[in-house]
Parts: structure tokens; sequence; C-alpha cells
């Protein structure tokens, strides 16, 4: 590897930006490829595209070389709602999936540095949070406040975004009622329909953990299914 | 790649980085193919420097030291190396790939 294509990835991941790395595995070529487009074989590109696509590498053949193409996909973002006591073992869970997690919370006594060690805390109000963080399609957002004031802006961000998975702690009943006020806002049914409420996985367990659990399942689900 | 491994992924561009930095040679070694069960999908990364310190995984655990040795290899002489790891199912066990997969690593110095 070039030294120069490894200062290309690691800035694309920075800048959260797809790139895909393409190699002839003789070694002569050592290229990086942005948004599908390059100087190379349009077989190669075409692979280099579905790489990113998928979040995965394709080895191949192409005129007799052995080639190798890696997808450099940005890394996934977990924006949590609430420092809750759910919130601690799903930050844990979520980091250990790959997750960079950001903790939203204004309520200065909830997000402390002791409740939440190490982790990235906002306090900024959640709407202006989630437009900070520029919620994209490898980005996640849980709400678990279960308070509306806090919950609905966070979630008017997330319904207008491409987040890949979007959660919100509350009951049938709640979420009925939150529907509603969603509604109101103008939001469809299709966009409503996005936001797994009851959220989480149907594991049966009720501790802070298993719910916590219940939604990392559920939002590796969203991500693969 | 699972999606665990995209942060694994950063975490070896990182380890690469510094170590270049800190004036060490450095190899990195990539899974390109894998047949039959495999305990690591195509595209996982092992990154070694030329002390032989190493970071990441290529396999469950087993065919790192020889990958490493390799990987030293390329560091001293800058030519690219492809190997190869586990034929039968008993071969597969002595190079610890118990499940009797087989795989190929690609790896390269950075330069």
């Amino acid at each position: 590897m070039k030294t120069e294509t490894l200062a290309r990835l690691r800035a694309a991941r920075a800048g959260r930006q797809s790139v895909a790395r393409v190699m002839a595995l003789d070694g002569s070529v050592d290229a990086v490829v942005e948004d599908g487009d390059g100087p190379l074989p349009e077989t190669v590109l075409e692979l280099a595209r579905a790489a990113l696509k998928q979040n995965r590498s394709y080895d191949f053949e192409h005129e007799g070389a052995r080639w190798f193409v890696q997808a450099f996909n940005p890394p996934l973002r977990l924006v949590v709602v609430g420092a809750v006591h759910i919130s601690q073992p799903l930050i844990r869970m979520a980091e250990s999936l790959g997750y960079d997690v950001t903790l939203v919370d204004p309520r200065s006594a909830f997000a402390t540095a002791a409740r939440f060690p190490g982790v990235t805390i906002s306090d900024e109000w959640p709407d202006d949070a989630l437009e900070t963080l520029d919620v994209d399609g490898r980005t996640a957002v849980v709400t678990l406040t279960h308070d509306p004031k806090l919950d609905d802006p966070a979630l008017h961000v997330a319904l207008r975004s491409e987040a890949f998975y979007i959660g919100a702690l509350g009951s049938r009943r709640t979420h009925e009622k939150r529907a509603e006020r969603l509604a109101g806002a103008g939001f469809d049914e299709a966009a409503i329909s996005r936001i797994h409420a009851p959220i989480g996985l149907d594991l049966g367990g009720r501790a802070p953990a298993e719910i916590a659990l219940a939604i990392a399942a559920q939002m590796t689900e969203a991500l693969y299914r | 790649m699972a999606d665990a491994a995209v942060g694994e992924a950063g975490a070896i561009l990182e380890r690469a980085a510094a170590w270049a930095e800190a004036g060490k040679g450095v190899a990195l070694a990539t899974v390109v193919k894998t047949w039959g069960s495999s305990p690591r999908a195509i595209g996982s990364q092992l990154v070694v420097n030329d002390t032989g310190a190493f970071e990441g995984s290529v396999s469950g655990g087993c065919i790192e030291g020889a990958v490493v040795m390799e990987a030293r290899r390329t560091i001293e002489d800058g030519e690219p190396r492809l190997l190869n790891f586990g034929v039968s199912d008993e071969e597969a066990w002595d190079v610890g790939l118990a499940c009797g997969g087989s795989i190929e690593v690609f790896v390269e110095k950075l330069i």
C-alpha cells in the first residue's frame, strides 16, 4: 500500500466519505476510487460501486490478472437521545459493534461524565444536536427520554434524514399518541412507519441491558435486511 | 463484511499510520479469498510492523503467527506475497483453521 493510499483512506474516513480501494494482487495497481469513478476498467469500477453498496470486498479476475476491491465506508454512528439507564448498556454494546456514539441530553443532571465516562455528550436541544451531526444513511437514531419535548424534535430531524434506523422507546399507546403528534406536524404515514416502536426486537427481557440488547439487535437487522 | 469490521478497519489504518510516522516498517495483510467455512470474512486485515507487533486478525487466531512472519519478510524485501492456508481438514487443523476452511492472504508493504 502506498503511503498516499493510506492517507486518502484515512481522510475519507474522517470526512465520512465512502471510498473503495482497488488493487491488483501482483502489486501493480493500488488505487482509491471515489463515487465509483476513476481511471480504471469499467468492470473494475462496477465492482467498486457494488462493494460500497454492499459494504463488502470482492475478489475477481480481470484480463487474466487477479484483483481485489475493498469497501471503506464511514463508520456507523448512533445518536442516543436521553441519558437514561438503558443508554448505558446500549452505548457499550454499540461501541463494540463499531458505532461512533453521541449521547444527546440537554438535562445536565442526566448527561454527566460520571454516568457516561468517555462518551461524546451533546447538551444541545435534540433537534439542534441532530442537525449539527448531519444524520446520514449510516446513522441510527434512538430516542429514550419518554418525554415528547425531547424525543419529538429529534424524531422530526431523523424522519427528514436518511437514517437507516429510527427507534423510539415507549409503549404501543405512547406510540399511538406520538404518531398523532407527528401526523399533526405534517409527517405522513410512510414517514411515521419508519419509527421502530415499541423499540427493539421482542426478546422478552425487561432489564435495561436486555432492552439495550433488543435495540442493538434490531439496529443490526435494519442494517442488513 | 460485518459492520463491526468497519470500526476495526479504521483502527488498522490508524495503527499503520502511527507506526509509519514513528519510522517503523509496516506491512498490511488482507484476506482476499476464502473457501469453505472460514473464521473471518474477506477484507479482514492485520497490520504488522518490523518488530513483529501486530493488530487485527485474518483468522480465528492461529495463522496470525505465520502471516506475521511472512509480513516481516515483505517489510524487508518490499515484495508483495499471496499466502495460502489450509487445504484438507487435517492441514487446516495444523495451521489453525479448525473449521476446515481455507483462506488466501495478500501481504503488502506500506511504501
